[in-house]
């Protein structure tokens, strides 16, 4: 059947109708589960299967706070793989090159479906290639966090890799040899999954901070290494020097300017990378031109941020993650950089979340269309490479939203008329900024007011598309098979799109 | 008035797909010192298809040819300056020919502008001579190559190539053409660049070559107007209209005498804020 984007969804599946059609929707959570005696210590991994005992067919929940530095869903893997365990679910918030592993694990059978807000490296390539039995639903960070709470993703148990814990139970990300930051994603598994196990290399008499409540924790295991905080480190930590990156994040600050947004209490979030660094680092110096006090910065937390609310640009810093030890270092040493949970962050249902105040958030894409519909989640071959994370989350709860992208990169164009697969409705999408222009969404009739005087280069998406095509030509349409292996599952529990199995030629 | 000229190597599809996005003035395709010698022929062939495919529009189109052969295999409509590299008079003298020659052959629409690169220690000396050639309408300074043959080494205050500087400010301006100076190396050094210019422009400069395009926005800033010298400039001439409407041959702005030349500026000022 065809959803409210027109685009195919399998029959049995919840249809996106709109993005703010949740509203109409009544919101049912399950049950808190509660450990029934006071955490008990194991030796191993593999004691933690005997105990429960996790069999056959069994969800298993994991999270991103090391990213490519992450050892504990291999850990879990090799045992699985050794025990020759089968049909199990795997939903960790985010999958890495690093977890490489796992391809074997799906091509035999041990894992046939996951759940997951962003995919990386050989995984991702295993499941576009059709390796996996059953479907990969991609979810939103606030959506994941909406299905755990509502039982659309029923846990039964859920590995923390926290750096550091005591012999209580409680734990966090932040003591240790291996620090990571504040673990957000974790609550709503810690809250609602049937059995919670902690995962440390680190017990300590005293923490500094009991992020972990150990009062939900079932079980603490120590391993020799939970992981590497290096790995958290997204990408690059410098600026870019590419100058059209660089024309891009000016283009994206001057435009904001011309808007008048750059003002006392405003509040701000980007994401990692030397595009959203650039982006910082002009919005900074504007700030402090003009004298500017803003209220927060959110999202997962850079230096380039940490540095801002250090310049008391900033008021507060909301983490869900750390992207770098310079985030991790600042929250453990500033009170007003906060813990953020997942749910608080971006969950749709919870009233008031951070996202739903901030004024001004930038995002980046793989590619935009004429309806100003976003891909974040396959290549331009189709391929899986990444995934909404807090996209979609974000692009609606900001009262702006602004995209910014290349029009062209290696002689492939970045608009197009349809994306491959729609990570963000065009609805939640207000601006998009190129090198060539930027095109404002004509649902914004407040913003073309505002810019009509602009001396910025406003143009319709429609002629950014054909500057694209007058330097490219019109590539050839992708073709992939038939066979959906994946749905894009929105942050309400519908679905926006399906992703098809990519043919290995 | 050029502020800005970007030079971009011509073997280099990436690079050329983009040239008109920074802002530049002018760019300066590079078929000399920026292409290895065994990279010239593809770059020659990707600069003329180029031209063929890409139409930019506001924006001068220069090419700095090795020799003056290389305009046979590129030559199009699309080309408005020759960039000549180790300018002297004799060959600036070839150059016009052939570029007569090119014009009718290509039934070109416009005449093509030279611009004479001053890299060598006798066409310092020469430099009005070379400014006077048919054609030029502008001199670059070169002042890497300069500095080999001088045998100095390059410094972030450019002492050394001071007395050059000025050989080239005053034979272009006695020739009311373009005084263009030699990038600044640096390209990761915002600060000193900002400095270069400031010094260039006090000398007489009125253009910079960029060898990034991360050096524009400082170029072409630099060397716009500031907002205090076009108020000033305002003043300048509102008093001047005032002098005329009461019929005064001289007249004073803040305390001080104005004559043709405060005018003259003041005029030169409000045109470029206005380009």
């Amino acid at each position: 059947m065809k959803n409210g984007v027109q685009r195919m969804i399998p029959n049995g599946y919840k249809p996106f109708v709109s993005d703010d059609h949740f509203k109409q929707e009544v919101y049912q959570k399950i049950e808190k589960v509660y450990a029934k005696k006071e955490a008990q210590m194991l030796a191993s991994i593999s004691a933690i299967f005997d105990i429960i005992p996790i069999k056959d067919g069994m969800t298993l929940s994991f999270h991103h706070h090391y990213r490519n530095g992450d050892l504990l869903v291999n850990m879990v893997a090799e045992e699985i793989k050794k025990r020759g365990l089968k049909n199990m679910t795997f939903a960790p918030s985010s999958i890495f090159p690093v977890h490489k592993p796992l391809s074997d694990l799906i091509k035999n059978k041990h894992i046939t479906s996951i759940y997951t807000n962003y995919i990386s490296g050989d995984v991702a390539d295993t499941i576009s290639y059709g390796h996996m039995k059953d479907l990969l639903i991609m979810d939103t960070h606030g959506g994941r966090a909406r299905a755990i709470e509502t039982g659309d993703i029923n846990i039964d148990v859920c590995f923390i890799a926290a750096s550091a814990a005591d012999k209580h139970g409680n734990a966090n990300g932040i003591d240790g040899p291996n620090p990571c930051g504040p673990l957000g994603y974790i609550y709503p598994d810690l809250y609602y999954a049937k059995h919670k196990v902690i995962v440390t290399d680190t017990i300590l008499d005293k923490l500094s901070s009991n992020d972990i409540d150990h009062s939900f924790v079932d079980y603490i295991i120590k391993v020799s290494q939970i992981g590497l905080s290096t790995g958290i480190e997204s990408g690059t930590t410098q600026m870019t020097k590419d100058p059209i990156q660089l024309k891009i994040a000016k283009d994206t600050v001057n435009l904001v300017k011309e808007l008048g947004l750059i003002k006392d209490g405003l509040s701000f979030q980007t994401g990692a990378g030397s595009t959203s660094i650039a982006v910082s680092h002009f919005l900074k110096g504007e700030m402090v031109k003009q004298n500017i006090k803003g209220s927060f910065a959110s999202g997962g937390i850079t230096k380039s941020l940490t540095s801002m609310f250090e310049d008391q640009l900033f008021d507060d810093l909301y983490d869900v993650q750390s992207f770098d030890l310079e985030a991790v270092e600042s929250y453990k040493k500033n009170k007003h950089h906060h813990l953020m949970d997942a749910s608080q962050y971006a969950n749709p249902f919870y009233k008031d979340n951070i996202a739903s105040k901030l004024d001004i958030v930038i995002l980046g894409a793989t590619e935009v269309d004429l309806n100003f519909n976003v891909n974040v989640t396959t290549s331009s071959t189709h391929k899986l490479m990444g995934g909404s994370g807090g996209h979609s989350d974000t692009a609606y709860e900001s009262k702006l939203t602004i995209i910014t992208t290349n029009l062209v990169k290696s002689r492939i164009p970045f608009i197009k008329d349809h994306v491959e697969t729609i990570s963000t409705p065009g609805t939640s999408v207000d601006i998009v900024v190129t090198e060539r222009g930027i095109a404002v969404n004509p649902r914004r009739k407040d913003l073309l007011e505002k810019l009509k005087d602009s001396l910025l280069n406003i143009t319709p998406i429609e002629s950014l598309y054909q500057k694209a095509l007058d330097i490219t030509y019109k590539p050839e349409p992708i073709k992939h098979k038939e066979r959906i292996i994946g749905l894009i599952r929105y942050r309400d529990g519908s679905i926006i799109d399906s992703i098809y199995e990519v043919d290995h030629k | 008035m050029r502020k800005s000229l970007l030079f971009i190597p011509a073997n280099h599809p990436g690079m050329l797909q983009n040239v008109d996005i920074f802002d530049a003035d002018g760019i300066i395709f590079d078929l000399e010192d920026g292409v290895a010698l065994t990279e010239k022929d593809a770059a020659m062939d990707l600069l003329a298809s180029f031209f063929k495919h890409f139409h930019l529009k506001n924006i001068e189109k220069i090419v700095r040819i090795n020799e003056i052969n290389d305009l046979d295999l590129i030559m199009c409509e699309q080309i408005d300056t020759v960039c000549l590299p180790k300018a002297d008079t004799d060959v600036l003298k070839l150059l016009d020919k052939k570029l007569s020659t090119l014009e009718k052959k290509y039934r070109l629409t416009h005449k093509i502008q030279v611009i004479a690169l001053i890299e060598t220690p006798e066409s310092i000396l020469n430099a009005l001579s070379i400014a006077k050639q048919p054609r030029v309408n502008g001199l670059l300074l070169g002042a890497e190559d300069l500095s080999t043959y001088l045998g100095v080494r390059r410094t972030l205050e450019g002492k050394e190539i001071e007395f050059a500087r000025n050989m080239v400010i005053y034979a272009a301006k006695s020739m009311g053409i373009d005084a263009i100076d030699t990038p600044f190396t640096d390209t990761n050094d915002i600060d000193g660049l900002n400095k270069d210019i400031e010094y260039a422009k006090q000398l007489g400069m009125n253009a910079k070559a960029c060898i990034h395009p991360n050096q524009i926005e400082s170029v072409n800033h630099l060397f716009r107007p500031s907002q205090e010298d076009i108020l000033f400039a305002q003043k300048i001439l509102l008093a001047k209209e005032q002098a005329d409407r009461e019929g005064l041959g001289a007249f004073s702005v803040d305390g001080k005498m104005v004559d043709k030349p405060i005018i003259d500026r003041a005029l030169q000022i409000i045109k470029a804020s206005k380009e």
